[in-house]
């Protein structure tokens, strides 16, 4: 009987494709106890000239400072300031609030979408806290955090929400997709994945010209899966690159949960050591241990000791975006269920037990945060809304993209102004 | 020089002016490209100026975006034009958008320089002409030589240029001119006038046609390895054909074309791409569109079939001498 011959496989078993679920879908009440979720300051902290290899154990394990009662314990306890905490709490806060300030301008039709990141404030703040100012950010669109702790002003980020004359890309990008290079934040694309590559090649060139700065990348679990995501893994190894590569796991891609980007065998951060890469699976909720693991990373890739993979464990707390209703694929309470708490009460308990906070000092911030977000609004709406927008100017939709205008451009824009009533 | 010496002369002299040029790909840099461009780069300007890059298209292109963020000159090697698609996100969402979407705050000046075309045997992965597929994207320059000193004064230029451009490059062409005759010997550059090729500093300039031979009776509009087989056809068929190579797909020197075909009266586009949606179709449209009142005849087309480049029928595929005279009888009988 040959190979070939069907009937040699009569007796095989039936192969099976395997179609991973979430645990939970609408209707069923989220039990998350069968997560892991180590006690805080378990997590053993290598040199940062550590070989990749000795990462390992920390990619399925979780880095934790602030413990139940909101201490910093372990080795990963980055000993912050006060201040420094102060002020990583009102950007969490000014974050939020913001969120929720745009969120329902959104709803109230002054502009087309938007896409908060409620949950996930402590990672792209204290990231910030934690790196250069010079360093360069290729962020997704959910690190708002990185702009506001970085001093970005408000108005402009509204304006750029309202595609007004504020906008100093003038109306061309969908609201959120923020570019400054003053501020380390590099253009973001809507096409996932890109920038993962592009902060790898920042960091190349870094190391060309012999500087100091360091390039940080950002994707989400639900990126992981594009191309772009081995080809940044295997450049940024490769040449030793001078790059932080953060992977935010908030455990949903729109829909779709994490065990569809691959995380049902294997964590995130695992990925890392295959590369060569080390690797850190952090708290991300816990501003305490993403302000250490970034400092970590940090060290480790100015002194040459090569790039790191940062998996943010964290829970996206709302929907993906304006355009999303989360009730139709996972259980309303989910986010309340979820094993790691949320980040700006954890961050303010920790304040708290260091006798450097209370509840009275909490509420001015908020009350503060809320009315500087709501100056802002009033100010960026004063330059308008979109609606308003799209009738002047139109002739600027055909600068930039080339340096000089072409004939042809030259030709459309004279027949879209005769269009518009503006010849 | 030949047209590989050419190019790798515009990479030396780019270099040596800017220390912000960088040059990586697969193969670029100990050994020098597989077809020679980069020789020598790594050994005078040091391995982080000329480098070997992971067979990743994806990654070579993303990591020169993120240099060129950075404030650097990437010029990166595609191995073959047919092997470009795995970077083709980068190209068309990243690299051509960029100056728009960020209203000029970040620019991406590189060159993504890339051998194509068929002629060789080169089969279904080793011949494509896709350069519609990047004419096509706003935010592209694109860019195809023809003759060793264009190609060098072309890349010189698209190094300098503020924009992002795509250079294909004839591999056809690479060692001399072809003019369709594959059943005759291959005649080196040397002898030819355009392998006088300057080693210092200069440049063609970009988005500028060049009319290759004064003619009275018809316009023939074509570029790369077609611009030698074309001309060869004209002479064999003795017809006054005026010949422009384009050297510049985008942005496309319409001033030339036009005053040519409003001259001849007669038009014939000449690609080796695939024919339909074509750049050649781009080039019929305009004709038609401003020449309208000036035109003898239709406007014809000769390309290669709407199939994938098949090995065995290399030459029943390229448009060669024979497709040329049916088509210049065509356009000349009307």
């Amino acid at each position: 009987m040959s190979d070939a011959d069907p009937n040699s496989r009569r007796n095989a078993p039936a192969l099976a494709l395997h179609v991973p679920e979430p645990p939970y879908r609408p209707g069923d009440e989220p039990d998350f106890s069968s997560i892991v979720v180590p006690k805080a300051g378990e997590a053993p902290r290598p040199d940062t000239a550590a070989h990749p290899r000795e990462t390992f154990p920390l990619t399925d394990h979780l880095v934790r400072v602030l413990d139940d009662e909101g201490r910093a314990v372990g080795p990963w306890d980055p000993k912050v300031d006060p201040d420094t905490l102060r002020k990583m709490l009102r950007d969490m806060v000014t974050v939020r609030v913001f969120d929720d300030r745009m969120y329902r301008a959104q709803r109230q039709g002054k502009t087309s979408f938007y896409m908060k990141c409620t949950g996930e404030e402590a990672i792209a703040v204290a990231t910030a806290a934690a790196m250069h100012r010079d360093d360069m950010h290729f962020p997704t669109y959910r690190q708002q955090g990185l702009l506001v702790s970085r001093g970005y002003p408000l108005v402009k980020m509204m304006c750029q929400i309202y595609s007004n004359p504020g906008d100093h890309m003038k109306g061309r990008q969908l609201p959120i997709m923020y570019s400054d290079k003053e501020h380390g934040f590099f253009s973001i694309s809507g096409n996932l994945g890109t920038q993962y590559p592009q902060a790898v090649g920042w960091a190349m060139a870094s190391a060309i010209k012999e500087d100091s700065r360091i390039a940080m990348g950002w994707i989400g679990d639900g990126a992981t899966a594009e191309g772009d995501f081995h080809s940044a893994m295997t450049f940024a190894t490769v040449y030793n690159a001078p790059v932080i590569l953060a992977v935010v796991n908030n455990q949903w891609a729109i829909s779709s949960f994490s065990g569809i980007a691959g995380a049902e065998r294997a964590t995130f951060a695992a990925r890392a050591v295959g590369y060569g890469m080390a690797g850190l699976r952090v708290d991300g909720n816990d501003a305490l241990a993403v302000y250490a693991a970034v400092q970590w990373a940090s060290e480790r890739a100015r002194s040459n000791n090569g790039p790191t993979l940062i998996e943010f464990f964290t829970y996206r707390a709302e929907g993906h975006s304006t355009s999303d209703d989360p009730t139709g694929y996972r259980p309303a309470g989910e986010a309340q269920a979820w094993p790691l708490g949320d980040p700006i009460a954890r961050l303010k308990q920790h304040l708290v037990a260091l006798g450097e906070w209370d509840d009275e000092r909490h509420d001015a911030l908020v009350k503060e945060a809320d009315a500087e977000v709501r100056a802002a609004q009033k100010e960026a709406e004063k330059l308008g809304i979109l609606p308003e927008q799209g009738r002047s100017n139109i002739e600027s939709m055909f600068d930039d993209v080339y340096a000089e205008l072409p004939w042809n451009l030259q030709e459309q824009r004279a027949a879209c102004l005769k269009e518009a009533g503006h010849d | 020089m030949n047209m590989i010496q050419a190019i790798n002369s515009a990479h030396k002299v780019m270099m040596a002016r800017d220390p912000d040029v960088v040059v990586f790909g697969e193969d670029v840099g100990y050994f020098g490209g597989v077809f020679r461009a980069t020789e020598g780069l790594q050994r005078e300007f040091g391995k982080t100026r000329c480098f070997d890059a992971p067979i990743s298209e994806g990654g070579i292109v993303g990591t020169a975006v993120g240099m060129a963020a950075y404030g650097l000159k990437p010029v990166i090697e595609i191995q073959f034009a047919d092997y470009i698609y795995p970077g083709y996100d980068q190209i068309v969402s990243e690299v051509a958008r960029m100056r728009y979407r960020t209203a000029a705050e970040w620019t991406m000046p590189m060159v993504i320089r890339t051998p194509y075309g068929g002629g060789i045997f080169g089969g279904q992965t080793h011949s494509q002409s896709p350069e519609a597929l990047f004419t096509h994207v706003a935010g592209l320059k694109v860019v195809v030589p023809s003759t060793p000193y264009d190609a060098k004064g072309l890349l010189i230029a698209a190094i300098e240029d503020p924009d992002p451009v795509v250079f294909f490059e004839p591999k056809r062409i690479y060692n001399g001119p072809f003019d369709g005759h594959h059943d005759r010997p291959v005649t080196p550059w040397a002898k030819r006038a355009e392998a006088e090729v300057p080693d210092g500093h200069y440049t063609v300039p970009l988005g500028k046609a060049q009319v290759v031979r004064q003619g009275a009776e018809l316009t023939v509009l074509t570029y790369g390895t077609m611009v030698h087989v074309a001309l060869a056809a004209v002479e064999e068929n003795g017809i006054d054909a005026e010949v422009i190579d384009l050297r510049t797909l985008v942005p496309l020197d319409m001033e030339t074309i036009e005053a040519s075909v409003k001259k001849t009266g007669r038009c014939l586009v000449v690609q080796e791409a695939t024919r339909t949606s074509g750049f050649a179709s781009e080039l019929v449209t305009l004709v038609q569109e401003r020449c309208f009142y000036h035109l003898e005849a239709p406007v014809e087309r000769v390309t290669g079939w709407d199939t994938p480049y098949p090995h065995a029928y290399e030459w029943a595929y390229f448009p060669g001498p024979k497709r040329l005279k049916f088509a210049l009888e065509k356009v000349m009988a009307d």
